[in-house]
This record gives C-alpha cells, structure tokens and sequence, in this order.
C-alpha cells in the first residue's frame, strides 16, 4: 500500500509557493519486517522480541524490533540528499546517532533507514531534560566543518510548510490573522523565500532540535546523542537554539533552564552566539519563525480536533501578536 | 578649599562617583547638593543584593514572573504546565 490522496495544493505566502501534498500516508507494508531483518541479519530465527510503532505521523513512520530501529521518511524525501545528512552522521557518531547503513533503502517508495535502539528523554518527566547535553552537543555540530555539497539545513522551509498548513487546513480559526501577520513581519531567509544574508554566518546545523531528538545510546545509560537528519544541513546556527529560546520568551520554559541551555553552550564554544552579552539580537528572528511555526502547527491540530487552544498554546498566540503591536511609549 | 568648621585644607576624594570632601584637620565630611541621597542610594542596592538577573527577553516577548513566577524550585509535584506544552517540547 503506497501514499494515496488528491493532487497536491498549492498555497502562495508572500513570494513562496509551497507545494502541500495531501498526503494520506500509510506505515509502508513490510517496515516491521525490514526492522526484523535488520536486527537479525544472519536470519536466524527471531526469539520473540519486543516490538512496536514509535512513531506513525504523515511525515515519518519508526517502528521498532529488539534493538533496532527503522524509519520510513516522508514521501518526496530526496534519496541523494538523504544520503548526504546519512553519511554526516555516520562520520559523527560522537554527536549524532549513527545509521546502521549508511545507505537507504525502498519499501513502497519510501527511503526507509535503520538504526540503533536509543533512550529518549521520558516525556512525562519533561523536568528531567538534558539541557546540558543538548546545547553542548548543539555546540560541537556547529563547530564541525559542515562536508561540500550538504544540503541547505531545513528550518526555514519547515516554518514555511507549517504555516501553509495552516492556511489550507484551519483557514477559517481566529489566530490565523495573528499567525499570518507575524509571519510576513520576518525576513525573507526566515520564510524561506531567500538565502540567509552571508553575515547571519553558517555552520552544520540539526535544523529541527527539540527534546524529543534526543537519545542516550547504548540504550538505557550511554551518552546522549542527537537523532533525526531529515532537516539537517548548512544554516544559521542561531536557528537550533530559537526552540528553547521561543518557549522561554512565550513564558513556557522556566529562566533556570533556559539559563543552563544558553550556558552550556556557550561553555562549549557554540558560534551561534557572542561569547558574552546579549543573545537576543542574533535570536530575535528564528525564535520569531519558531513560534509562529509551533503556534501555527497547534492551532492546526486543534482546528482539525474541533478543540479550544489551551493556556500554553494561547501563549504562543498571543506572542506572535506581540510581534506585529504597534510599540508605544517605554516599559 | 578649606573646612567651614576649622579652616584646615579639604581633600577631594571620590567614591562611587560620589565627590566628597573630606577635612585633613577634624575629619569632618562634606557633601554637595545631592550627594547625601547618592550615597543612601548606593548603600541600599549594596544591602539588598540584586536577585540573580533574568537572561534578557525579546520585545514580543511574555510578561515574565507572571506564568511561572512563584515556581522557583518547584519542579517536583505542583509545577504547572500548560497540557501543550510537554508536547511543544518534543515535538517539531
């Protein structure tokens, strides 16, 4: 059973058209078979292991056998750029989880990648997060000389994917006035319309870091390490940090954490940021980008759901509003 | 100068960008307009250490305090977050 749907649509946001595929994805027929296989490559036979689905979203399918893991990548992924972000992080495995093969394979068209079973951070324990770990290993990926002909790092063009979301699937819901604002207040390069002016500065970037990219490996008690290149690649470093630094402007993560994140990094030499100082004025646009892009994600899944946005949510809303209020007087 | 009181020279010393004069004879001290209220200034902020400063935060962003301003150290039991956002947090 291959993806099936209708033509794809397309929606123009400022000067970008974007190509918004309907997908109707399906976990591909033989993954859990291709992750079997995988984990037990001398055929032998398998002794009742523990599987599962990790994961079954339209842009990714990961299931599970034993210790080994395997991904079927969104429909459309580019195989030789895949290939590329593969191959950095079988040259990394001090930073990024590192393949089984560095080479994808096809199961109903789609890329589908194995890899080590890793340890996520447990998302009911949220307290727990290895802020740490996370900007330190942010650091070294941006200080590693990013390998000629890696492709452009994705962020950008993943905002732009979740606002034309938004406007496709949850047109009529009151925040996308809001969202649509604030989103044409940032520069092209955050939209995705143009390249990032060269004095933003590049380096290897994950280009969608969260906690969920997180895993220690070998699974339960080895060091952290960073999963999922499907958006990695050369970009504004500033842009892996604007997550943590969009949730702790919208009032959501605590000072203390967002605190330890920036130290951290700054302690292992991340060239995102000036070495001391204020961090806001390299921040202020990707950490924009993100929340319109997070706000734009959630208030989608709440439109599709028929549910009111919640306090965190209506955070996010109401932050993207502030972009676009006319300033007035001082604080 | 010379002190109004003994006459002996002042000295000009300067603290904190405080001038004061002080007399070398009976070590009295004067102040300029203003001054007296400068120093208690100084002596307040000194007694009254500032909190830690909170990392800066964009113009766009949240009033800070508000949403977790009475959680500090309260991550165990109690500290509220909004349903949202655990999933915010790992999710793309």
């Amino acid at each position: 059973m291959g993806f099936s749907g209708a033509s794809p649509r397309q929606v123009v946001l400022g000067r970008t058209v974007i190509h918004c595929p309907r997908t109707l994805t399906a976990m591909p027929a033989d993954l859990h078979a291709h992750a079997r296989a995988a984990a037990h490559p001398a055929a032998a036979p398998c002794p009742g292991c523990a599987t599962g689905t990790l994961a079954d979203r339209p842009d990714a399918t990961v299931v599970r056998h034993h210790r080994t893991v395997a991904k079927a990548h969104a429909p459309g992924t580019d195989p030789g750029a895949l290939r590329r972000r593969l191959a950095v992080a079988a040259a990394l495995p001090e930073i990024l989880l590192p393949p089984l093969d560095p080479a994808p394979a096809v199961l109903d068209g789609r890329q589908v990648t194995c890899w080590p079973l890793g340890l996520p951070v447990d998302p009911q324990d949220p307290d727990a997060a290895p802020w740490e770990d996370a900007a330190t290993l942010t650091a070294r990926l941006h200080r590693t000389p990013p390998p000629p002909g890696l492709p452009a790092m994705r962020g950008p063009e993943k905002a732009a994917l979740a606002v034309a979301r938004l406007t496709t699937e949850a047109p009529h819901h009151r925040a996308v006035p809001v969202l649509l604002r604030a989103w044409a207040s940032l520069p092209p390069w955050a939209r995705a319309e143009e390249p990032a002016p060269p004095e933003l500065g590049t380096a290897l970037c994950h280009g969608d870091l969260h906690l969920g990219q997180l895993v220690r490996h070998p699974a339960p008690y080895g060091p952290w390490r960073l999963i999922d290149v499907d958006d990695l690649g050369v970009g504004v470093p500033a842009w892996d940090l604007a997550r943590p630094a969009s949730w702790y402007a919208c009032g959501l993560l605590p000072a203390g954490e967002w605190r330890r994140f920036l130290r951290a990094y700054r302690t292992a030499r991340g060239p995102a940021l000036p070495a001391e100082g204020d961090p806001w004025p390299v921040l202020d646009v990707p950490a924009r980008a993100l929340t319109v892009q997070t706000a734009s994600r959630f208030v989608t899944k709440a439109a599709l759901a028929g549910r009111p946005l919640d306090e965190g949510e209506e955070a996010l809303v109401d932050a993207c509003d502030r972009m676009t209020a006319p300033r007035t007087g001082v604080l | 100068m010379h002190c109004p009181k003994c006459h002996a020279p002042m000295h000009t010393y300067n603290r904190n960008g405080v001038q004061i004069e002080q007399c070398s004879g009976c070590r009295g001290i004067f102040l300029d307009y203003g001054e007296l209220e400068t120093l208690t200034r100084l002596e307040a902020q000194w007694a009254q250490p500032a909190p830690p400063a909170a990392p800066g935060a964009p113009a766009w962003g949240a009033p800070h305090g508000g949403h977790h301003g009475g959680h500090h150290g309260g991550h165990h039991g109690g500290h509220h977050r909004p349903h949202s956002f655990g999933r915010m947090l790992f999710s793309s």
